[in-house]
């Protein structure tokens, strides 16, 4: 129990970063960007292929991230210069983007990372020698915990970069590029009599998103060992499940606290799903349906707990002026 | 410092539906003008102000500013020089923005956009007696959201944003024609108050007479796409409603179809 939940609090942090991305192009810039299911395997793909030809994983995770940019930014021209609706660039471009992808992994369809060195081994090596991963666990075994985690390096660490990428976000947003950015999902009309070019805006924007899908990407790739050429598929919904559950629980007040809303949702979503996943009547196949489920019902209940408090409200006040009649009566 | 000449625009050229929005359009704003423009519906007072802000581009003539052409470029580069308030409340700022943001955003106009922080404390100041001087008391609300403010209050900060970084013209395309009467009257004094102390060329777009009559130091009229009265100086002191009609009717030889052209 306690390692899979470990496992799904993991893979949560490094989908929290997917889920920066798509928060970027699907709330900031309102633009429901379905490139992510090609570029978070493009991600992947070119970290795998950089690291399988010994090239240091850093770099190769750079390479990810600027790979990730350019599928971005292709998507914001065939939107802003060739006049394509937003969904169906998005779609055009995830579509070009599986035969890319599939050349980029020199037609194969699967890399395995296993015997590789990756951001995760080298981190563990390192988290080993210091000693931590024997404290942390001898402290969870007097607890009662039987079975540990083999280490800790990577959600420690995945942690600390999914933060430092959340404040980047969020001091991007309130730069004055920033502004600009916010303004064009937000009144489009408004933000060029300031004077801002807004198909450049747009272009940036996606790309700066399907950079962060390609980094959460090639960081998933490494976390699970391997890149596949179908491990893209439905990304784009969970991205906005993590945003739509994010939003529900952390509110979105501030700029600040929806990232950090975005961040908390996407490792929720993991966790549930998990815990549904070891019921006995749900399998893996049923996984979809799971996260359907979850954000309608992310989307629905808020709404009805408002309406339930306004209801509440009002009768109070029906209440009270009954009263107040009965006493001048 | 704003000229237009030759200007002829014609939609859906063409079809049944073609419709000559401008024909031949003459227009020349000296420094420090403040023009009102009247007209009744599709007189093109709204396409004669999308063609000066670059929303459209005329078939044929062209647009000066400050002695440049800026025919051929594009709305937002134009938007550099021209500060715009819109009919609609909504439109002139990014509701889920809060005030001193949107502020940043007017302040970045005419400057090249950073990656600096867009709001500072120096700036906050700056944006603080800006805000002062609407009387609203929203130099003590910086960080509301935008679209918590009311449609007089998002008018007036619309209004303040345009005229923030001194742009070299102001259109105003009719204003305060979606505000309630009060509301109405808060931002025409802004409007003359703000035009009188910053001596911006203006050009000013309304469906009220009165309002044509009382602001600004020239009225334009204009009909079917052509500007068929100019009247500045002494001679626009004098004028009132009746007189506007009356001439009206002696240029175009029918009576003004003041459906929409409010009276008083």
């Amino acid at each position: 129990m306690f390692i899979s939940i470990f496992g799904a609090v993991e893979s949560g942090v490094i989908y929290a970063i997917l889920a920066l991305g798509v928060y970027i192009s699907f709330r900031v810039l309102d633009f429901p960007d379905l490139t992510v299911d090609g570029s978070f395997v493009t991600g992947a793909a070119v970290a795998a292929v950089a690291i399988t030809h010994d090239i240091p994983t850093i770099l190769a995770t750079l390479l990810a991230i600027f790979a990730g940019f350019i599928a971005g930014t292709l998507t914001g021209i065939l939107n802003t210069k060739g006049k394509i609706n937003p969904l169906l660039s998005g779609i055009l471009m995830m579509t070009a983007l599986y035969s890319i992808n599939l050349r980029i992994m020199g037609r194969v369809s699967n890399i395995p990372l296993l015997s590789e060195t990756t951001i995760f081994t080298q981190l563990k090596q390192a988290w080993t020698n210091a000693g931590i991963d024997t404290a942390l666990s001898s402290i969870l075994t007097s607890l009662g915990v039987e079975r540990v985690p083999g280490t800790w390096a990577t959600l420690m660490v995945m942690a600390l970069v999914t933060l430092i990428i959340k404040l980047i976000t969020d001091f991007y947003l309130k730069t004055e590029m920033g502004l600009a950015l916010r303004a064009t999902g937000d009144n489009e009309r408004m933000i060029r009599s300031f004077s801002a070019n807004t198909d450049h805006l747009k272009i940036i924007g996606l790309g700066l998103s399907n950079a962060l899908v390609a980094l959460s990407g090639a960081l998933y790739g490494q976390y699970a060992g391997f890149a596949d050429l179908n491990m893209g598929i439905g990304m784009i919904v969970i991205g906005l499940a993590s945003v739509i559950i994010g939003e529900s629980i952390v509110g979105t007040k501030s700029i600040t606290r929806t990232t950090f809303a975005v961040i908390v949702g996407a490792i929720v979503y993991r966790v549930v799903v998990t815990l549904a996943l070891r019921s006995t009547f749900l399998d893996t196949g049923d996984m979809k349906l799971i996260t359907s489920f979850l954000v309608i019902i992310a989307l629905i209940v808020p709404k009805m707990i408002n309406n339930h408090k306004e209801l509440k409200r009002k009768r109070k006040k029906r209440l009270a002026l009954e009263q107040r009649l009965k006493g001048s009566a | 410092m704003l000229a237009v000449k030759d200007v002829s625009l014609t939609f859906n050229e063409g079809t049944p539906d073609e419709k000559r929005a401008l024909e031949n359009i003459q227009l020349e704003l000296a420094a420090g003008d403040f023009v009102t423009v009247i007209g009744s519906n599709g007189a093109g007072k709204s396409t004669l102000m999308n063609v000066i802000s670059g929303v459209l581009a005329p078939d044929i003539g062209h647009v000066t500013i400050s002695e440049q052409n800026v025919t051929s470029l594009p709305e937002y580069k134009r938007s550099g020089y021209i500060g715009r308030v819109f009919q609609d409340p909504m439109a002139g700022t990014s509701p889920s923005m809060t005030i001193e943001e949107n502020l940043a955003i007017a302040y970045s106009r005419n400057k090249k956009r950073t990656l600096r922080l867009g709001v500072t404390k120096k700036r906050r100041e700056t944006f603080k007696e800006a805000l002062a001087t609407l009387h609203l008391g929203l130099e003590n609300r910086l960080n509301a959201s935008v679209g918590l403010l009311s449609g007089g209050e998002r008018q007036a900060l619309s209004l303040l944003m345009a005229t923030f970084t001194d742009p070299n013209i102001l259109l105003l395309d009719e204003h305060t024609a979606a505000l309630d009467p009060s509301r109405a009257e808060l931002i025409t004094n802004l409007t003359r108050e703000v035009v009188e102390r910053t001596k911006l060329t203006t050009l000013m777009v309304t469906h009220n007479m009165q309002q044509a009559l009382d602001l600004g130091n020239r009225l334009i009229m204009m009909d079917k796409g052509q500007i068929i009265l100019d009247v500045s100086g002494q001679e626009k002191e004098a004028l009132t409603i009746e007189k506007l009609l009356q001439a009206f009717q002696d240029i175009r030889g029918s009576k003004m179809d003041n459906d929409r052209a409010i009276l008083g």
